[in-house]
Formats: structure tokens, C-alpha cells, sequence
């Protein structure tokens, strides 16, 4: 087990090493002039020539990477080039904003699409079931950004039942959440759905049926449980898909999280911050995985970590 | 540049109108929110440089000179009075005594060496550097063998004397720029690169909490030196709101002010509601929006093809895009900029005259080229309007939607034939004509990386411009506004730019918000200016 969790550590190491590369190239590759857009549109070439200096724009590109890794490994992500500020005091001051959206959205997905699985499980074949597969297949596929709106202008403008937007309390978090917990809990509802199907057909069940247990303790103590054990191990694998999403979700809702500085940053070439967020979500996605990975043989003990 | 929507000064429509009076009748109190979808970059005067922390560094800081509110007409600030040498190159500023700094210290003339000191220093990194350019030594400063301005002198506490190089008929309105903020050493000292977050001015309001993509409270300063002023006790700034979503907040009386304005598509809606239309105030800005033609990049190099796109442009229709939000332009200066010429026709639109004169330079049918544009809603749609105008006098033109930072870099290098200017356009730093001229149409702004991106440069016009900035005696006003008249439109005979239109601003407020319409429309502080908006709720 420990040699296993080495091994990974090792592994998202290279990952992490990988993508900064990945990038850092990108980044260098931008046909636009950081040192330009810090200088200003009044400055004179010398200006920016010596802003360029100052910043080691100019060195080879090794040598920038070579310098931006050399700090990291110092745990210095930089300043931001138009904020002048610490980047990791910037995304300190966001990540728990995000980190709390996420817990909120897992909720969310989770009550919603194990609910409407169970629901769909249960009354196969039925319109109950049939109507509730559409509407996860709606919620897998409409655009967040859409979700979002709708659900501000119905319960926040017309209804009046959340703040329009923001950040503080539970009533804020209630639609942001819900609206990046959506997506996934179309997943999760046609998962758990055939899941369940799957388990519902096992020997065990007919077992317990057989031995006069009531529908609800059969339902609820034995298929339930095994349903569930191999969704819940998709949970860490969630956490790059919500990645994406809360940068659409955070604009909508003014949610103060990573998603935003990375879309603020990135509309002013701010690679300091654009840089610190990737790998700030990089090491969230890497986590995330090794998590579900470490997870799964706890819940199902056929699995086997090698 | 950083911002679209830049704006160091934007001239209200009426500027002619007599200047309100800001009599201190109304009460001190109260309180406004202001929404903004982005967060506030910086607070250090020397650093920003975008429509948004613009204002807001305005109320926290001082400087030398100001404008009267709701104006651009210029008075001294922290400056009691100045006085200019007959030569024009010696300014003499005498500061008023007692002025504080948010942490409790006075304000002599050593603080506004230094601040002048750190502005020019290019260890600062300040965008606004160059606007100093006149000043003695800076020269010296900017290749770095000088870390002090030659040109500024301490005369005594209360007095300061600064030298130019050459004579620069706008110098009182560079040192009435944010980057001549005056600043104290030993705040700057204490928090170095994060100042920016840790603001101390001698401004009517103090920082007083900033959360990170949260929210910024300002206070107002008790010991401030403008009796009355401001009026307000507080302003929150909440970032991170979506236009529409404060739009929606400001209908439910949640939100005073949103500051990035009426969000386009919904802006017809909430004009034409009888409930919100009074509560919008319409004004002019010192903008103008503008398709640069590269003069060196055929056919754009010859001017009757740039005449022919000029004519074949339909700008009313493109107006009608922005949902009416701009007036058509036919010169690139604004009409309220001192200098424009209302006599001048322009080139009017005339799809047949047009294709006369691609005829005449030996295209009868046409031929194809580039229109870069920046990729936000509306640019994208005005520049397919543009280029269906041009497809009919058979000119073929691809549209490259690009990232502002793209565009910006494509126009300096010169490899953009044809650039509409839209979310990057030139908005005039201070009500001066000259402000239009050298980045973006003289021979400085046409070097590589330059925002001269028609690359046009006429040595004739340079020397003219020059001549007309040395006219420093404000009894000559007259004669330099009309040297920089016959500048614009000799450069219009030129057509290096297609001049499309003059956006309006639209400032919504709610109803508790009191003052004067100029004040929300005010040419220097946008959206409002916030020391002297109050609240009617404490009247």
C-alpha cells in the first residue's frame, strides 16, 4: 500500500511537471507582449524594453521555465505582473471560496441523481422512469451558464427565495451549487439506475425476499448499499469536471473563487496567475483521482491496488 | 492599456454647460453599494490604469491639479495656486498647509518629488511613465542613470518647482493624472509592491477593508481638507457581480450603482421602462471608434482605396447595432474635445462614389484583405456589418475575431491590414486634442509595437503637432485649438483611419442617489464621481 502510494505520488509529480510545461509553452507561445500590456499604450519602446528586463522576458525559453520551476520549488508561484500581488495570496484568498462550492455541488449531485436513480430503478419501464431519464439526459446536456440564469431569475428574482448572487451565507451557496451540481447529477442518476437494475437482479436480494424480509429493509439494507459502493468512488473523479465548471458558474454568481481569477487573468495575459491557477487545478484533478483510487478497494474489496 | 473599456477621461456631452454648484447644503451620510463584475486590480496610483480603478484611486488620493466636478475644466487641488514662467518651461505650485495622509502625517512638497520620482522610475513599472516625458530629467530617469527628476525642486515645504525640457501647452493636465497622485514615502516603503492593496492618499475616502474578489469598503476621510466633501460615509464596492445580475439586484433596490453599466441586451428593456428610465442619465465620452487602414500594406497604401472604404462605409446602420448607444463620427477627435470641427462633412457615405474611386486606383473589382476585431459581443457583429459594407464595392474581407491582447499585438507589429478599434479604442487620457494624436496617429506611435496601427506617419503633421503643444499661453488658446483643428483634418485628407462613431455613456443609479446629472456622468470619474454623489435617505 505504501509502495503504491509512493509510486503515485511519483507519478502526479511527473504529471504536475508535465502540464506546467505544457503550459509555460502555451503561454510563451501567445502572440502578445506581456511587458506591452503592463507599460501601458503611452510608453516608449525603452519603456518596455526595460519592463521586459526586469521580468526576464527576454531570457531563452528554458531559462524562464528554468527560473519560474526553480521558484516553485521554493513554493513561490510569483506576482501577479499587473496586480503586483502575491499570486499565492490571491488564490489562498479564493480556493476556499471554490472548495466549498465543489463540497456544495458533490451534495447536490449526489441527493439529486441517487434519489432520481433509486426513483428510476424502482418503477422501470414506467413513465415515472422514462420521464426522469429525460430529465437527467436534460441536465447532462444544457449549458451551465443556462442553468445558472434560469435558476437565478425564477428563485432569486421572481420567487425571492436565495440572494441574487454572492457570497457569505448557506442561502448564497444553495443555487451555485446546485447549478454545478446538476451536470454531474445526471451521471449519477443514470448510474445508479442501472446499478441498481444490476443489483436488484442478484441472488442476495431474492435471498433476503426469500427470508421474509420487508421490501423496504431489503431495499435499503442490502441493494442500496452495494448500488452505491461503486459511485461513490466516481466522486473524486468529479472534481476535474467541476474544475471547468465553476469558472462558468462562479461568473454567473459572483461566486469570489479560482474560476474567476483564472478568467479575469487570462483576458489580460496575466501568466503569473494563469500559471498558478493551472497547477493549483492540476494537483486538485491528480488528488481527486488518487483519492478515488485509494477509495475503491476500501468499499469493494475485490478491487486490488497494484 | 489594460482595459476594454479604458477610460482616463471622458468628457460629459454638454461640456460647455455652466458648471454646477457643489454648495454643501446637502448633508454628510449614507451609504451606496457599487457593483462590478471584475475585481479591482490595484489601488496604487502610479499602477492603474482601467475605467474601474480610475475613480476609485481618484477619492483616495490628491493631486496637484483637479477638474471642477462634473467637468473637465481644470483648477488646482493640492496646489493652492501655480504660477508659469513667461517661457512656459518653470511651473511653480504653492500646496496648501495642513493637508494629511490617511495615516495622520502632513503633506509637504517633498511628498510630491518623490511621488514624481516614483511614477518616472522604471523600477515602478508605471504605465503612466510616459505621460512625464516633458519633465527635466527624464531622460535620466527612464534609461536608469537617474533615480531623482532634475526637474523637480523643493523650494521650501509648501512649495515645489518643476522645469520641462521643452514647452508642453497640456502639462497641467498631466499633473492632474492619477500617476501624479501624491503618495507617502514611508507607506510605500512599508507594504512596497502590495501598496497597491494597502492605499494611503490624502483623498476624501480611505480603504478601510478589502476581502479579495469580494468586496472593498471605503470610509470617508473625517479629516479631510475639503470642508463638506465627501459626502457620503461610506461606498462598498462588491466585485464579482455579472452586469445583468446587478441589473437585476438594482430592481430590487439592492444595488445603487452597477458599475459596468447596462449590460447591452438588456439595455432597450430598461430604457423604454417607465420605472427605470429616469433613473438613467445619458452623457458623452472623449471616445471615438475607428477602423485604422495600414498605409503600407497594398492596396491600403494608396489613398484613394483608403477614400473608397471611407465612403462605403454605412455608419448609421452600424449605430443601430449598438442599439443606438453612440453617435456617428466623421474626424477623430470626439465633438466635445476641444478642436473639433462641427463645419467638417467627412466623407459621406456613397457606395457608387466609392466604387468610382476603386476604380480610379485600378481595382475595379475589388480585392481581398483582413479585419481584425476583438472577440466580445458587439465587434464581432460590427465588423461583419463592415465587412458586408465592403463585399458591396467588391472588397473581400476575412474577418480575424481574435483576443483583445492578439489584436493589440497584431495592430503594433503592422501585420493587421484593416483593425476595427471596438473595446480597444482610444479614449482620451485628458481633454486635450493632442491626447488623439501622438500613440495613435503620429510618427512615435507608428514604431513597432505602437498603437499607431494604421502605421501612418507624416513628418509635416508631426512638426505641426509640436509646434501647436509649445503654444502655452492660455491667451492663445483659441490659435491652438484651430492648429490642432487643421492637424485632423489634414490627416483626414490622408484617410489613415475610417472614424465610425462616439459612444455615449449610460449611467443607471437608484432612486436614492442624489446630485447633479454631470456627476454621474462625470468626464473624469466613472461611472460617478463618488466624493460628491450623497444620499437622499439622510437629507
Amino acid at each position: 500500500m505504501t509502495a503504491y502510494i509512493a509510486r503515485r505520488f511519483g507519478q502526479a509529480l511527473l504529471i504536475l511537471v508535465g502540464i506546467s510545461l505544457v503550459t509555460f509553452v502555451l503561454l510563451y507561445l501567445v502572440p502578445a507582449d506581456p511587458a506591452r500590456q503592463i507599460a501601458g499604450r503611452s510608453a516608449t519602446a525603452e519603456t518596455v524594453e526595460n519592463i521586459r528586463n526586469q521580468l526576464g522576458l527576454n531570457l531563452p525559453f528554458y531559462e524562464q521555465y528554468g527560473r519560474y520551476v526553480a521558484a516553485l520549488a521554493r513554493g513561490d508561484l510569483g506576482r501577479s505582473y499587473l496586480q503586483k500581488t502575491q499570486v499565492s495570496e490571491l488564490i489562498a484568498s479564493r480556493l476556499p471560496a471554490s472548495l466549498l462550492l465543489m463540497a456544495g455541488a458533490i451534495v447536490c449531485e449526489l441527493l439529486i441523481g441517487l434519489t432520481m436513480g433509486l426513483v428510476a430503478a424502482l418503477r422501470r419501464g414506467t413513465w415515472v422512469d422514462s420521464s426522469l431519464m429525460v430529465v437527467s439526459f436534460v441536465g447532462v446536456s444544457a449549458p451551465q451558464f443556462v442553468i445558472g440564469i434560469l435558476l437565478l431569475y425564477v428563485f432569486a428574482v421572481q420567487l425571492g427565495w436565495f440572494p441574487i448572487g454572492g457570497y457569505g451565507t448557506f442561502r448564497h451557496l444553495v443555487l451555485p451549487a446546485l447549478t454545478l451540481g446538476i451536470l454531474g447529477s445526471g451521471w449519477y442518476a443514470r448510474m445508479m439506475r442501472s446499478s441498481m437494475l444490476d443489483v436488484l437482479r442478484q441472488d442476495y436480494i431474492r435471498t433476503a425476499h426469500a427470508k421474509g424480509l420487508k421490501g423496504w429493509k431489503v431495499l435499503f439494507g442490502h441493494a442500496v448499499p452495494n448500488a452505491i459502493l461503486p459511485i461513490i468512488a466516481m466522486i473524486g473523479i468529479d472534481i476535474g469536471m467541476f474544475m471547468s465548471g465553476i469558472v462558468v458558474v462562479e461568473a454567473v454568481f459572483g461566486w469570489p473563487g479560482i474560476g474567476q481569477l483564472a478568467w479575469q487573468a487570462i483576458q489580460r495575459i496575466d501568466i503569473p496567475i494563469i500559471m498558478g491557477v493551472t497547477l493549483v487545478s492540476a494537483c486538485a484533478i491528480v488528488i481527486g483521482n488518487l483519492v478515488a483510487d485509494l477509495v475503491a478497494p476500501l468499499i469493494d474489496p475485490r478491487i486490488k491496488l497494484r | 492599456m489594460r482595459n476594454a473599456l479604458l477610460a482616463g477621461v471622458a468628457a460629459a456631452a454638454l461640456l460647455t454647460a455652466i458648471a454646477p454648484s457643489f454648495a454643501q447644503e446637502e448633508k454628510q451620510g449614507g451609504s451606496m453599494i457599487v457593483t462590478y463584475k471584475d475585481d479591482v486590480s490595484t489601488l496604487d496610483p502610479a499602477i492603474g490604469y482601467d475605467w474601474q480603478n480610475w475613480s476609485m484611486i481618484k477619492s483616495l488620493f490628491d493631486g496637484l491639479m483637479d477638474y471642477e466636478p462634473g467637468t473637465s475644466t481644470l483648477k488646482p487641488d493640492l496646489a493652492e495656486s501655480y504660477t508659469i514662467s513667461p517661457d512656459g518651461l518653470t511651473y511653480t505650485f504653492v500646496l496648501h498647509k495642513g493637508v494629511k495622509f490617511h495615516n495622520g502625517r502632513e503633506m509637504t512638497a517633498e511628498d510630491v518629488k518623490y511621488s514624481l520620482d516614483r511614477v518616472t522610475n522604471p523600477v515602478t513599472q508605471s504605465p503612466g511613465a510616459g505621460f512625464f516625458g516633458s519633465i527635466d530629467g527624464f531622460a535620466a530617469m527612464a534609461d536608469g542613470t537617474a533615480t531623482s527628476l532634475s526637474g523637480v525642486t523643493v523650494v521650501d515645504p509648501y512649495t515645489v518647482q518643476i522645469k520641462l525640457s521643452r514647452p508642453d501647452a497640456t502639462f497641467l493636465h498631466v499633473v492632474a493624472l492619477n500617476f501624479a497622485s501624491v503618495v507617502p514615502k514611508e507607506a510605500v516603503d512599508e507594504f512596497g509592491a502590495d501598496f497597491g492593496k494597502h492605499p494611503v492618499g490624502t483623498g476624501a475616502f480611505s480603504l478601510a477593508e478589502w476581502t479579495l474578489g469580494q468586496k472593498l469598503v471605503f470610509k470617508r476621510n473625517p479629516d479631510y481638507w475639503k470642508p463638506g466633501v465627501p459626502k457620503l460615509d461610506e461606498i462598498d464596492f462588491e466585485v464579482g457581480q455579472d452586469p445583468t445580475v446587478a441589473l437585476l439586484r438594482l430592481q430590487k433596490g439592492e444595488v445603487d450603482i452597477p458599475g459596468d453599466g447596462i449590460p447591452p441586451a438588456q439595455f432597450l428593456q430598461v430604457k423604454d421602462d417607465p420605472t427605470y428610465a429616469p433613473l438613467i442619465i445619458e452623457g458623452g465620452q472623449l471616445q471615438t471608434g475607428y477602423i485604422t487602414l495600414n498605409v503600407h500594406t497594398p492596396p491600403l497604401d494608396n489613398v484613394d482605396v483608403r477614400k473608397a472604404i471611407n465612403m462605403a462605409i454605412n455608419k448609421d446602420r452600424i449605430v443601430q447595432i449598438v442599439n443606438g448607444r453612440a453617435i456617428v463620427a466623421n474626424q477623430p477627435l470626439p465633438p466635445s474635445m476641444p478642436g473639433y470641427a462641427p463645419d467638417y462633412k467627412g466623407y459621406v457615405y456613397d457606395v457608387e462614389g466609392a466604387k468610382a474611386l476603386l476604380a480610379k486606383a485600378g481595382l475595379p473589382d475589388g480585392f481581398t484583405t483582413e479585419l481584425y476585431v476583438y472577440n466580445t459581443d458587439p465587434n464581432p457583429r460590427i465588423a461583419q456589418a463592415i465587412q458586408q459594407d465592403l463585399s458591396a464595392i467588391g472588397i473581400t474581407a476575412e474577418i480575424k475575431s481574435l483576443a483583445q491582447a492578439n489584436v493589440i499585438e497584431a495592430g503594433g507589429n503592422g501585420s493587421a491590414p484593416m483593425i476595427w478599434s471596438g473595446g480597444m479604442g482610444w479614449i482620451a487620457d485628458f481633454p486635450d486634442p493632442s491626447n488623439f494624436y501622438g500613440p495613435i496617429l503620429g510618427c512615435a506611435g507608428a514604431a513597432e509595437g505602437g498603437w499607431n496601427w494604421s502605421k501612418y506617419c507624416n513628418e509635416d503633421l508631426d512638426a505641426k503637432a509640436t509646434a501647436a503643444d509649445s503654444i502655452t499661453d492660455p491667451a492663445k488658446k483659441t490659435e491652438r485649438e484651430q492648429a490642432w483643428r487643421d492637424i485632423y483634418l489634414a490627416i483626414m485628407d490622408d484617410a489613415p483611419w475610417v472614424p465610425v462613431f462616439n459612444e455615449q455613456r449610460f449611467t443607471i443609479r437608484s432612486e436614492n442617489m442624489g446630485g447633479p446629472d454631470a456627476l454621474f456622468v462625470d468626464p473624469v470619474h466613472v461611472p460617478v464621481n463618488y466624493d460628491y454623489v450623497f444620499a437622499k435617505n439622510v437629507q
